[in-house]
């Protein structure tokens, strides 16, 4: 059956993605690639109607739209028109059988009047309601805890310059709630008031959306290579996956900020059960035993590129000095000898994280991480993302950051095993990189393209077009 | 740390041949208490290396936990041995996920080398010259 699904106007390039996967989560494997998606008509794609068909029944759609942070609501749409006389003709037309089951005197229910891109005062609110008389209503008006809500959404034929995507009509919508996202997660779980947060903690709503591309559910392992205060992994953990972390800086995993505010406090704030490891250990030697593989369900993380926060790995101070002599440590210091780190370039990174994930990802697992983008002089990305023979690229969903870079939401699926052959041209790679590492920490250097001043010395702002679209 | 995280680790020092079993060394352990998950056990179990599991419970004192061979699966997700208190499950759950070393070391087994459990957290960052 096809449902309307509003969305909240923002993130709009996460907003399918993020059904699709609950989809696949709620559904099985596979599930995603047959939810299929219609625009209303006369809608941009950027507007917050859209028309799904997922597969399966009511209850997948409440599912999907209970778990999801972007989804308003799923509806079951009773009618639609561009003047309330089509309406009504319109939700007339639609069966008596789908309709009187939600109308008999026994349920309790409540119409909200909903709009996007105007506002309706409660006295026009009023008058819509009261124009509902040809649905017979026979159930009791329930306003706290409705049985069924009914929804009109009205959204008009305002100009296109206003940051709102250009509808060229009016239209409106009558539906049946099926279910709506839990958007109390954010201010429970809002940065500001988490005890231990870093400069670069991820924000929650995102990472709850990142949790979801990962699949995060009861029974899974999901695991962050760069932990950091634990950001991610707070969320995977709110969804019932047990979670596992590692971070090359000792003090960030180990010490946080005193006994009380740490990664293991992150958890007991929110009363989730804690990661069941945290190591220190370095993304480019990563200490698996040998012969493990395929342990966790999904690998979710922000690799540090090098905007905010620069990516560091062992073996300091011989690359960083260009001295050919190894570096030995006094065995007199060896006990509390702390290993000088270098820069590790977003290249190798990336490399070093798609390999791991290629390993101990398990089949049909997931991969979901950031990639920065430069965006070019008309405001776009055109990328070339990483790739690896284990992995397909499913989603890819775009955060505007600034008017020079963007970050990129990639989940990948695994879907070839790793092997001997795969193993052998990583440690190729992983060589090649070592002994080049200058140039790779050169060409891969963000930081300077992000924030060099602009050449002719006009700021940026002004080229930046009205619609905001991917902004929001 | 959990008996799980040591299960995964190895020592990536150079001159280590496989640089495993890791070595437990406790001084300084305790339990928390983690919701059973059968299917969770079921998915991590054919990944576990029994032998190094059951040295893991004899270092830090628990010789009695687990048996030297691994129980049959029949056995270990029997009908309801979630429930029984002391049966297999119960007791693999407890090894893996329960047991969490606060203080200790981690040794490795062809060079030696000691990687330090502190608060809870292996430190397996290799020192410039082990690279």
């Amino acid at each position: 059956m096809w449902y309307l699904c509003v969305f909240y106007h923002r993130l709009l390039d996460y907003r399918r993605p993020e059904v699709e996967s609950l989809a696949e989560l709620f559904a099985g494997p596979g599930a995603r690639e047959s939810v299929e998606w219609r625009m209303p008509e006369n809608h941009h794609v950027d507007s917050p109607f859209h028309l799904v068909r997922l597969p399966g029944d009511e209850r997948l759609a409440a599912q999907v739209a209970n778990r999801s942070l972007l989804v308003k609501g799923v509806y079951e749409l009773w009618g639609y028109g561009t003047t309330y006389e089509e309406l009504e003709k319109s939700v007339r037309e639609y069966p008596d059988e789908r309709k009187l089951p939600f109308l008999v005197p026994e349920s309790s229910f409540k119409i909200v009047i909903d709009s996007f891109g105007k506002v309706i005062s409660s006295q026009e609110q009023n008058e819509i309601i009261q124009s509902l008389t040809y649905i017979p209503f026979k159930g009791r008006v329930n306003l706290k805890k409705p049985d069924h809500r009914f929804f009109v959404m009205e959204t008009d034929d305002y100009g296109s310059n206003n940051g709102l995507p250009p509808v060229v009509k009016r239209s409106i919508f009558f539906g049946r709630e099926v279910g709506a996202a839990d958007r109390h997660l954010l201010p429970t779980y809002q940065l500001k008031s988490r005890k231990y947060i870093g400069p670069t903690a991820m924000d929650a709503e995102m990472a709850f959306l990142m949790a979801n591309q990962g699949l995060a559910s009861p029974g899974k392992l999901v695991y962050d290579p760069f932990v950091g205060t634990g950001s991610i992994l707070v969320a995977a953990a709110h969804f019932g996956a047990m979670t596992m972390g590692a971070d090359i800086d000792i003090r960030v995993v180990r010490d946080g900020r005193g006994p009380n505010c740490n990664v293991w406090s992150n958890f007991e704030q929110y009363k989730l059960p804690e990661p069941l490891c945290l190591l220190r250990a370095d993304n480019n030697l990563p200490p698996w035993r040998p012969g493990l593989k395929e342990m966790f369900d999904a690998i979710i993380c922000d690799p540090p590129y090098g905007v905010r926060a620069g990516g560091r790995k062992s073996g300091g101070r011989k690359l960083i000095k260009g001295v050919k002599g190894p570096y030995t440590v006094p065995d007199e210091k060896r006990d509390n000898h702390i290993p000088s780190t270098a820069p590790y370039s977003l290249a190798e990174c990336v490399h070093d994280l798609l390999h791991l994930a290629a390993r101990m990802v398990v089949m049909g697992g997931r991969l979901v991480f950031f990639y920065p983008v430069l965006r070019g002089e008309d405001g776009t990305a055109n990328p070339q993302f990483p790739e690896h023979p284990c992995f397909k690229l499913i989603t890819s969903s775009e955060q505007i950051l600034s008017f020079r870079y963007s970050r990129v939401l990639l989940t990948m699926v695994k879907v070839a095993p790793y092997t001997e052959e795969i193993e052998k041209l990583a440690a190729e790679r992983h060589r090649e990189f070592r002994e080049n590492h200058q140039k790779w920490m050169e060409e891969g250097n963000l930081h300077s393209a992000v924030f060099e001043p602009a050449q002719d010395g006009k700021p940026d702002r002004d080229s930046k077009p009205k619609y905001r679209g991917k902004y929001v | 740390m959990r008996l799980l995280t040591h299960n995964m680790l190895a020592s990536n020092v150079r001159g280590a041949t496989t640089g495993y079993p890791l070595t437990l060394e406790a001084t300084n352990w305790c339990t928390k208490e983690v919701e059973l998950n059968s299917d969770f056990i079921r998915g991590l179990l054919p990944k576990i290396d029994w032998r190094a599991l059951v040295a893991a419970t004899r270092a830090i004192g628990l010789p009695e936990l687990l048996p030297e061979e691994q129980p049959p699966e029949e056995e270990i997700f029997a009908e309801g041995a979630a429930d029984v208190e002391g049966s297999a499950i119960r007791r693999i759950h407890h090894a893996l996920l329960e047991v969490h070393v606060q203080e200790g070391s981690l040794v490795c087994p062809d060079t030696s080398r000691c990687f330090p459990i502190n608060k809870g957290i292996p430190n397996m960052m290799l020192h410039e010259d082990e690279v």
